[in-house]
């Protein structure tokens, strides 16, 4: 198949060798799980549980609200301790409203639905299983899945992609999961391509992992389930880049893949919407990638949603040398944290613990204006220039430049000479844009209330002053009556 | 010829100025439209933090050139910005930006159902009846502060507004960089 050319893109080292021939192991059983209540993009899903309460493995604890939201079920069984706050596996360390599950140990299912014949169902009914199972897209971006088929549904979809590409350094664990469990993802990509009603299935893997292109190749036989090869490198796993290498097709600016009549889910989201229509299990687990070279055996785990990250480290036998940075997620874009109480959630693809000689930390020097950044940047934008205008509060010129645009692959960052933050100012700014958003928002709505009130204030007084004259005029009418009448009475008398 | 000149340039000078007259008559504007402008970006709660008498009057000020672009409280750095880019000026954000957003919060312990924030609240963002504690809504509430001067027993306070992981964001790099 001809693939189609990318400009930009960076050629980290790769450090998968670090995991990428450890088999998947299944966690033992934590006692206390911490699972919050938002662990998707959207609103955060509401407790259907209260404190004390018995659950058992599998059993919903909160339920999505609004129209883009998630499902949270119990990763194992076992009584619910507290619904308060928890830390948040997030950069900024605050606490989350969380779920604490405590297990007794006995890791026993709910009832639930198997389905024998799952492509003998109706595409929403596809879609509604997927939503049942809380599956939101693992690759790292947190979408709920269902919300994606449904409105690929209604938008007609051409081209379902799946995304096997995992760019980013030291991660494995999509590998993993593509040469041990390639039966299953196969069927659940070709459910998702039922649900959605797709023309064309690609699975997009990068060259670098030729063990999960044999293993799906295999296990998609003859199908419509096309797996390509395609070139190693970051950020080839990112949805536009994944796009346009293997369509030739470029979203537009501000759009959705859809918009082109793209489909892009990662192939772990495959696996879990498989186990969800045919077996009715919701997403309580994922595959972990545990690495970095301050840990002292790298690994992969299949880890239930919650478990304590201290829990996974000390799995792989703690740590060989002092961890300069925790990380979950890759490199490249992962999150970094300090309290190992965090609880693993739907999106932690990995917990990396790196020395200082892999986070190649420097001082930032001025600008030379080599414009490395602007070649390494896949989406074509000038991050220099970007980064020029927000470092003098200019956040306008910035989005006039293109920064809405900008997936924060932080490519530009890792290729500056100069050690300048560039992606950490490109965060900045799309951070204070959507504050300044939120104020422009609550103060047209503030306005509003503030119109309302001295509206009807005017209209109280309106009132009052129409009911006194009312009354004046009703009073003034008796008196006069009163006097004609007595009047009359005295013309009579006379 | 030197008369035909004078005659023309009278008669055209004369016309002209009629003109004017007639247009500054009938095309004239009640007040000043920057005015009304202004007071549209502003929030409209009246509060008087500015020190000018409500929204109206700081708009007057601000189109007069009297008043910072930075006099809003509630508004904050947006504002700020909006104005200056409306009034074609430099904002000096050195002012605004350090307090943050406040909103106000009532302490239920020491709060008494009397009523009075209830009742000067310019945004309705008070609930609250006799006798009974009384809640603010945080969505309505823009830290004007009119509720804090009621209080009899110092149970409203402004407090800068708690961060969530929906407001979180990266702080700004350090600025020899880039």
């Amino acid at each position: 198949m001809k693939l189609f050319d990318l400009k930009g893109g960076v050629h980290p080292e790769g450090n998968k060798d670090l995991s990428a021939e450890r088999h998947i192991r299944t966690l033992p059983l934590p006692k206390k799980l911490y699972v919050p209540l938002q662990q998707h993009i959207g609103a955060p899903a509401t407790p259907v549980v209260k404190v004390g309460d018995k659950v058992l493995k599998g059993q919903l604890l909160a339920s999505a609200q609004g129209a883009v939201s998630s499902s949270i079920h119990a990763p194992t069984s076992g009584t619910i301790t507290a619904l308060g706050d928890h830390v948040a596996p997030h950069p900024s360390g605050l606490p989350v409203p969380t779920i604490t599950l405590e297990s007794d140990g006995e890791d026993k299912w709910m009832q639930i639905e198997t389905v024998d014949m799952p492509f003998l169902l109706r595409p929403e009914e596809v879609a509604a299983r997927v939503a049942a199972a809380g599956i939101v897209g693992l690759g790292g971006a947190t979408f709920p899945s269902a919300l994606k088929l449904n409105l690929s549904r209604n938008s007609g979809v051409q081209t379902l992609i799946m995304n096997g590409g995992e760019c980013e350094p030291y991660l494995t664990c999509d590998d993993r999961i593509m040469r041990e469990r390639a039966v299953e993802i196969v069927e659940g990509i070709r459910l998702i391509a039922h649900a959605v009603d797709a023309k064309e299935i690609l699975v997009g893997i990068e060259d670098n992992k030729p063990e999960a292109i044999a293993a799906m190749q295999a296990a998609a036989g003859n199908s419509e389930v096309k797996v390509v090869a395609m070139p190693s490198m970051y950020p080839m796993g990112s949805e536009k880049q994944i796009i346009q290498v293997l369509t030739g097709m470029e979203i537009p600016a501000g759009g959705r893949p859809a918009d082109i009549g793209v489909l892009v889910h990662n192939v772990a989201t495959a696996f879990a919407v498989q186990q969800a229509v045919r077996y009715g299990k919701p997403l309580i687990s994922r595959i972990v990638t545990l690495s970095g070279g301050a840990i002292k055996t790298a690994c992969n785990v299949e880890a239930l949603v919650g478990t304590p990250v201290q829990e996974l480290i000390d799995f792989a036998d703690g740590y060989a040398q002092p961890a300069a940075r925790l990380v979950l997620g890759g490199p490249m874009m992962g999150q970094q944290f300090t309290n190992t109480n965090v609880p693993v959630v739907k999106g932690t693809s990995g917990v990396l613990a790196l020395l200082a000689s892999e986070i190649g930390h420097a001082e930032a020097s001025p600008c030379i204006r080599c414009s490395t950044c602007v070649r390494a940047c896949p989406v074509g934008l000038l991050p220099l220039e970007m980064a020029a205008h927000i470092r003098t509060a200019d956040l306008a010129g910035a989005v006039a430049l293109g920064l809405k645009d900008c997936i924060a692959c932080g490519s530009c960052s890792y290729v500056c000479p100069a050690h300048i933050p560039l992606v950490h100012f490109f965060n900045y700014a799309k951070g204070d844009l959507a504050a300044q958003e939120r104020s422009k928002l609550k103060q047209e709505a503030t306005k509003k209330l503030a119109d309302a009130r001295n509206e009807r204030l005017a209209r109280i007084e309106r009132e009052r002053a129409e009911a006194a004259a009312k009354r004046k005029a009703a009073r003034e009418a008796k008196e006069r009556a009163a006097k004609e009448a007595a009047a009359k009475a005295a013309t009579e008398t006379v | 010829m030197l008369f035909a000149a004078i005659i023309s340039l009278t008669l055209l000078g004369a016309v002209l100025g009629l003109l004017l007259g007639v247009a500054a008559r009938y095309l004239k504007v009640e007040g000043n439209p920057l005015v009304a402008e202004i007071e549209q970006l502003l929030p409209g709660s009246q509060c008087g933090q500015c020190g000018f008498p409500g929204c109206t009057g700081a708009a007057q000020a601000l189109a007069e050139g009297n008043a910072a672009v930075t006099l809003c409280p509630p508004g904050g750095v947006a504002l700020a910005q909006a104005l200056a880019a409306k009034l074609g000026v430099e904002a000096d954000l050195s002012g605004v930006a350090d307090k943050g957003p406040m909103i106000a919060e009532i302490k239920e312990e020491i709060c008494i159902g009397c009523t009075r924030c209830f009742k000067v609240c310019p945004t309705d963002a008070i609930m609250g009846a006799a006798q009974q504690i009384h809640v603010v809504f945080r969505e309505a509430c823009t830290a004007c502060g009119k509720c804090e001067e009621v209080c009899p027993t110092e149970s409203v306070k402004l407090q800068p507004v708690p961060v969530t992981l929906q407001s979180w964001y990266w702080n700004k790099p350090r600025a020899e960089a880039a």
